[in-house]
């Protein structure tokens, strides 16, 4: 099948992974109380890019190797 | 319980998540030519993500509520389910079984049976299989659709029907394919998801060390907590794995022995799921060639063996939070309808004129639950003082409710511990968890029925073209017939016992055939169909003649007679497994002998061990051999059952 999963993986995850680190810096600190007042959104959302960025980049990789393009066309 | 409110963010990470999955749908729709394509993929995946649609088709809501549910209810012990049940069978799949799968071309597991046996065992086999599919769909769905709708206040059919709505596009836009490939995000998601959730609920706690602490004073006053009434538990009841199984039913809250766990659950049930469901089946028959096929499920045992830290140990954190008031925490008691508390507040209110016993057993019987004595008497008293409003008399009420929804607890804890953004994350994952469950079912089912009994019995020798629209019709009403289930479950409380006595009547003697078929040569058609039959029928008899403790004979077991009573359902459930396995292997053996093959030694080539060219893996480095990973896969099970021992 033409289509590399670790596309849409990695690029989903970068994108959550960027909306979780807004939220590190936007969620009020009240908020903070539940995640016993850690930012676990800002902690979380770093592994979350680190994740979604190893992955596009194995995809990228990958597409190298193999001539085969992003998804889409 | 309170609603809680999601933020623009979590919104977003639900959006984006949807938006990825129907991506994918999209992006495969030009390759889906032939109903080949559509159905059982082009056979050109590659391991790794097998591997992962493998276990994430199996890791649907059920799996991961219910498996927070036993954690708590049973504690360390539910990874049985793991490492005594779905890692052995797994290798046994991949070494022994897969072969046969793989190698006989056939395009379904009663696609195989047809091959192996006769039309009968096929029909009977798919049949049950697509009712049990739709059903299962069915159920999971109800399950969470319930759930979001009473503890986030989300309406039960908006749920249902976007979750439904968004499997179905991408299942019918890029198949079995889009399926696999959906699933293998999915399992990320779920992973990621609820990682950091566990991370806080065991850092409330106090870390492990801590928490099975608090678990031990647990074990030693059960009712406490309201958690049984058996005051001899072992005192490690909640956090060793076999100690207390070992020292008998009575001394482990799941109340079976060794034997109806190893036997029962380990090799009966666990083996009838793994090596015969087409649910699990399908994605390793999907791999690009023999070696993938029969890694698949081996590469789904490393991440499936490390499951118990994501989804028991919820539970066990739940009461460990539980028995330290100052967590201010319970899990959340079974829900009541509206009506329910109209009745219980008119009920409360004509009380207080009562005796004090009299009150509360008044009481007791309007909500119809178990019921704390102090805090309803405590109400009763408020409530004349000065009538509460309906939704802090709701809340008081639900506190003087001492049973449990342990359903509830997987997302309790999501509520406790997650602000805005990792509770869009972790609903995310939930809702993941649920679409990849219910995209599993929905593509089993349209090849099961399109090959096995739209091709075999309806509509012979019709173009591909014809199978492909009929796969794709079929996905349609396949999701609209789990819907359907879901809300027959709905309706009817106890619709959900029935459907799951169904499974167990069906899938317990299952593996029985397929052991026989698989390595006798010897074993007929006839030996096989009677046997399958015999063996579900002796199921259903041995839950019409037992009982579980506490429960009243019905549906529960035992209304023809109370022959035996068992300490717990589970329990129950393993030694019928054991029983009907037995009877279905004993039948089939028997009636094998007493009729004529009907099948040559040549026919039978590719589908019986002994008759199959053993297949050489001398081609393969040693280490991706798959008895090789299999051994090693066996002792890290050995050795994780060793640490919690």
């Amino acid at each position: 099948m033409g289509l590399d999963i670790r596309w849409p993986i990695g690029l989903m995850f970068l994108v959550v992974g960027l909306l979780m680190v807004i939220a590190g810096f936007t969620v009020p600190p009240e908020q903070l109380q539940r995640s016993l007042g850690i930012n676990i959104n800002l902690m979380w959302g770093v592994g979350l890019l680190v994740f979604g960025g190893l992955m596009t980049f194995f995809a990228w990789r990958g597409s190298q190797k193999n001539g085969q393009n992003p998804p889409g066309k | 319980m309170h609603d809680i409110n999601l933020g623009v963010i979590d919104y977003a990470i639900l959006l984006v998540y949807v938006a990825a999955v129907l991506g994918i749908g999209f992006a495969l729709r030009r390759y889906m030519k032939s109903s080949r394509d559509f159905l059982i993929t082009g056979r050109t995946i590659p391991t790794w993500v097998t591997g992962l649609a493998f276990i994430s088709a199996n890791l649907g809501a059920l799996e991961l509520v219910g498996m927070a549910a036993s954690g708590a209810k049973y504690g360390i012990a539910t990874s049985h389910f793991y490492w005594v049940g779905a890692i052995p069978a797994m290798v046994f799949l991949a070494v022994f079984m897969m072969p046969f799968y793989y190698g006989s071309k056939a395009r379904s597991v009663p696609e195989y049976l047809k091959m192996r046996f006769d039309e009968r065992v096929r029909a009977l086999n798919s049949i049950s299989f697509a009712v049990m599919t739709l059903l299962a769909s069915g159920i999971s769905m109800n399950a969470l659709a319930k759930l979001l709708n009473q503890l986030l206040g989300w309406n039960y059919n908006v749920s249902l029907w976007i979750c439904s709505v968004v499997v179905m596009v991408y299942v019918l836009k890029g198949g079995l394919t889009s399926a696999i490939y959906t699933e293998v995000l999915q399992f990320f998601m779920i992973v990621l998801g609820f990682a950091p959730v566990v991370y806080l609920g065991l850092k409330d706690v106090g870390g492990w060390g801590s928490m099975n602490q608090s678990l031990q004073q647990v074990a030693a006053n059960p009712a406490a907590l309201n958690l049984g009434t058996n005051a001899n538990y072992n005192a490690n009841a909640w956090t060793s794995a076999w100690e207390p199984l070992l020292a008998g039913p009575e001394k482990n809250p799941m109340g079976v022995d060794w034997f109806a766990m190893v036997f029962g659950l380990g090799f009966v049930l666990s083996f009838g799921y793994w090596c015969t469901n087409f649910l699990v089946v399908q994605r390793a028959m999907a791999a690009k060639n023999m070696t993938a096929a029969r890694n698949t499920p081996l590469v789904a045992a490393v991440p499936k063996m490390l499951f118990p830290a994501l989804v028991i140990v919820p539970g066990m954190i739940a009461v460990a939070l539980m028995s330290n008031p100052q967590k201010g925490y319970r899990i959340p008691p079974p829900p009541l309808d509206q009506a329910v508390y109209v009745k219980a507040e008119a009920v409360v209110k004509s009380a207080a004129t009562q005796p004090p016993d009299a009150a509360f057993q008044l009481v007791a019987q309007a909500v119809g639950k178990k019921m704390d004595p102090a805090k309803v008497a405590a109400l009763i008293k408020d409530h004349a003082a000065q009538p509460l409003p309906m939704p802090a008399f709701k809340q008081r009420l639900d506190e003087s409710i001492t049973e449990y929804d342990y359903d509830g607890v997987i997302i309790s804890l999501v509520k406790r511990y997650c602000p805005t953004g990792l509770l869009g994350l972790a609903l995310t994952a939930l809702l993941a968890s649920f679409m990849s469950g219910m995209a599993g079912n929905v593509t089993a089912f349209n090849t099961v029925w399109t090959y096995d009994l739209y091709q075999a019995y309806i509509a012979k020798n019709k173009s591909d073209e014809h199978y492909l629209w009929m796969g794709r019709a079929v996905t349609v009403v396949g999701v609209l017939l789990s819907i359907g289930t879901a809300y027959f479950a709905r309706l009817y409380n106890n619709a959900m016992d029935v459907i799951q006595l169904v499974f167990g009547f069906v899938n317990a003697p299952l593996f029985a055939t397929f052991l026989l078929g698989m390595f006798w040569a010897r074993a007929t058609g006839t030996g096989a169909f009677l046997g399958l039959l015999g063996g579900t029928a002796t199921s259903a008899l041995f839950h019409a003649l037992t009982i579980a403790k506490d429960n009243a004979p019905g549906l529960k077991g035992g209304y023809l007679h109370v022959a035996h009573v068992f300490p717990s359902e589970m329990a129950q459930n393993f030694w019928l497994a054991a029983f009907a396995f037995t009877a279905c292997f004993i039948l089939t053996l028997v009636i094998s002998l007493l009729t004529q093959r009907t099948k040559t030694d040549e026919e039978l080539k590719g589908l019986v061990y002994s008759l199959t060219p053993k297949i050489k893996d001398e081609d393969q480095p040693f280490y991706l051999r798959p008895a090789v990973i299999g051994v090693v896969l066996l002792a890290a099970c050995v050795v994780l059952n060793i640490i919690f021992w």
